[in-house]
């Protein structure tokens, strides 16, 4: 027996999400009382994992193959678990994540998860909350088989540290027989992307045009937080489609979400529910929003964003 | 070029979602359904290749009679023919397995599912249908061009976005940004007239298991009310987020 969990790098440096998926692949570990095993891909330092009670670290040497690669990550995945008897293999939500999910479980014949909030319920058989309906719900599933696959809804469990001694071990690279062939990534911000933020902003069509995203930017590089939008103002070109949230947008999960100009549609609260702190600023007090919120001003975006900007870079600085 | 596009049959996105007996059930009263939103942006997508360079489009659903409406929109919308395959679907397991029994016999060289249902929100049909087809996945597509032999492809990933190249066949995970909201196909009078005439079997169901269930649903608890701030002081909403949401 033992639990796996799915390490993703970004720039040789460890996701947070995946700190939060070693953590909680470490508090299934004690709950079974059995091993936690880590798996990365190229990772130039694995010692950090040893501060996240990982027992052993697999990881992959990616030979020329710099770029991720689900075909042969999810063969690595299994090949780890069926040597190590793996009742557990664990992937963040990150985009990465959610496209391993599916295929390591249809190759492991485990029962995959999705977007699983928090431990499992019950270990026998295994249950999970996870969240449905684009987080206007959850349901608690039961699985009905032993092996699971689950992915882990983001800031759902937090990141804990706890020491232990991560034994390495190395494997053969695994090679792909996909058709598929990355050629280049493309970044769309230097900044942080809105899976991987703490804290999102987010402009509507409230404030009128492109060209007033400067409020949103400022505000959001004080807080070092990731910009996002209402679907309307990606669909009139004002943002990238990257930055669109809502129920059939990205779905948000941070811990602050920032909704400036923003209506509060039931499809962009569907998507942003599952964030915890949500602050609105709206200049008519009747938008929905203010009814999904846990703050709020009622006040000209125009004027208010950027005294709050102003304000909190003097309270970053001091 | 033979496409297939899977389609989920789920409740508008306005829905108001209730559950039934003791939580143990969706609450279907009132709700209309539609197709789900990143399938319409697969199929207007296919509709494009079809356009091109020619195509045959089969769309499929697994699930019961009551979703036919739907199916019939997508022949209105430009398919060719559509299969449902009569179960009711149990989970993604279920259902892919049930795709991938028909998929198998019909040979498409591109199968288009939705990147994730907005109703179980799996993400998880295409990438095991794949999976069981033996065929590469792209999760969060957002570019497919085909240039000769060659597809052009790209995945939306966090922060930016990833450009492959690859093969046909292949399975992808429809999003929007693969065509945009602008481009989905409005049905006009000729097109639901056709539609009538065009092909909708019923398939019997493999038998296959399922590899979860669910045993219960729960809403989030209700908000309590906004604490609202006066725009002129800004300083109190700084202070309640730092000191008593902790989260600055
Ligand atoms: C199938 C479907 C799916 C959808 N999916 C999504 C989705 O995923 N995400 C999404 O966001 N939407 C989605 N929508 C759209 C949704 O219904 C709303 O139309 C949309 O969210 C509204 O965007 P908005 O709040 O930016 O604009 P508006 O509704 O126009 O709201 C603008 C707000 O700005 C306020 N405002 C104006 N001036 C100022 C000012 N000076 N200062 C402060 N506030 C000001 C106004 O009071 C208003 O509340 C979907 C719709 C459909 C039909
Ligand atoms: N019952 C179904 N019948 C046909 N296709 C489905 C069904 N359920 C899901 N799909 C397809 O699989 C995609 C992902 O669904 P899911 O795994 O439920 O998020 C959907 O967008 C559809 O393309």
């Amino acid at each position: 027996m033992s639990i796996l969990v799915y390490i993703e790098t970004q720039e040789s440096e460890i996701k947070k999400s995946s700190l939060e998926v070693a953590s909680y692949g470490r508090a299934i570990a004690d709950a079974k009382g059995t091993s936690l095993i880590a798996v990365c891909f190229g990772l130039q330092d694995t010692s950090l994992l040893s501060q996240y009670g990982v027992d052993k670290v697999f990881n992959i040497s990616t030979a020329n193959d710099i770029h991720f690669n689900a075909e042969r990550y999810s063969n690595t995945l299994v090949q780890i678990a069926t040597k190590e008897t793996a009742d557990f293999i664990i992937v963040s939500s990150s985009a990465n994540g959610r496209f391993l999910g599916p295929i390591t479980a249809a190759k492991y014949e485990a029962t995959y998860f999705s977007n699983v909030i928090g431990l499992p319920l019950s270990y026998e058989p295994v249950e999970v909350k996870r969240s449905c309906f684009t987080n206007k719900a959850f349901n608690h599933s039961i699985s009905k088989n032993n092996k699971i696959v689950l992915s882990l809804s983001s800031n759902s469990f937090g990141v804990y540290e706890k020491p232990s001694e991560a034994i390495q071990t190395s494997i053969e690279h695994v090679e792909s027989s996909s058709t598929l062939e990355v050629i280049s990534i493309e970044k769309s911000t230097d900044k942080v992307s809105i899976a991987d933020a703490d804290i999102v902003v987010s402009g509507g069509r409230g404030l009128k045009g492109p060209e007033n995203w400067y409020l949103i930017e400022n505000l959001a590089s004080v807080l070092g937080a990731a910009t996002a939008c209402s679907k309307p103002v990606s669909d009139l070109g004002w943002r990238p489609h990257s930055e669109h949230v809502g129920q059939t947008g990205k779905p948000v999960a941070s811990n602050l979400y920032i909704a400036v100009g923003v209506s509060g549609a039931i499809q962009h609260l569907a998507g942003i529910n599952s964030s915890k702190i949500k602050v609105v600023i709206n200049n008519d007090p009747e938008a929905p929003f203010f009814k999904a919120a846990d703050y709020g001003i009622v006040g000209d975006a125009f004027e208010v964003i950027p005294e709050l900007t102003s304000k909190l870079k003097a309270l970053k600085e001091a | 070029m033979k496409i297939l596009v899977c389609i989920s049959n789920v409740p508008d996105t306005t829905s108001k979602i209730n559950f039934i007996d003791e939580n143990s059930a969706f609450d279907n009263q009132g709700i209309t359904y539609i197709i789900n939103p990143n399938d319409e942006f697969g199929l207007t997508r296919a509709i494009w290749l079809q356009q091109k360079e020619g195509a045959i489009i089969t769309v499929a659903t697994v699930g019961e009679a009551s979703c036919e409406a739907i199916l019939r929109k997508c022949l209105a919308i430009g398919a060719d023919q559509a299969i449902r395959i009569d179960t009711t679907p149990k989970d993604g397991y279920h259902v892919a397995t049930q795709l991938a029994a028909y998929a198998e016999k019909e040979s498409f060289d591109l199968i288009i599912t939705g990147r994730e249902s907005i109703d179980y929100n799996g993400g998880m049909v295409g990438g095991m249908l794949a999976t069981f087809l033996k065929i590469p996945y792209l999760a969060n597509c957002i570019h497919f061009e085909k240039e000769d032999e060659t597809i052009h492809l790209q995945r939306e990933i966090d922060g930016g976005k990833e450009i492959l190249k690859g093969n046909l066949p292949l399975v992808i995970g429809a999003q929007k940004g693969l065509v945009e909201e602008k481009d989905l196909i409005i049905p006009n009078m000729r097109g639901i007239m056709q539609a009538r005439q065009k092909p909708l079997d019923v398939l019997a169901p493999v038998e296959a298991r399922q590899s979860s269930l669910i045993k219960s649903y729960e809403k989030p608890p209700a908000k309590g009310p906004v604490k609202l701030v006066d725009a002129n002081n800004i300083d109190q909403l700084i202070d309640l987020l730092q000191n008593e949401a902790n989260a600055l």
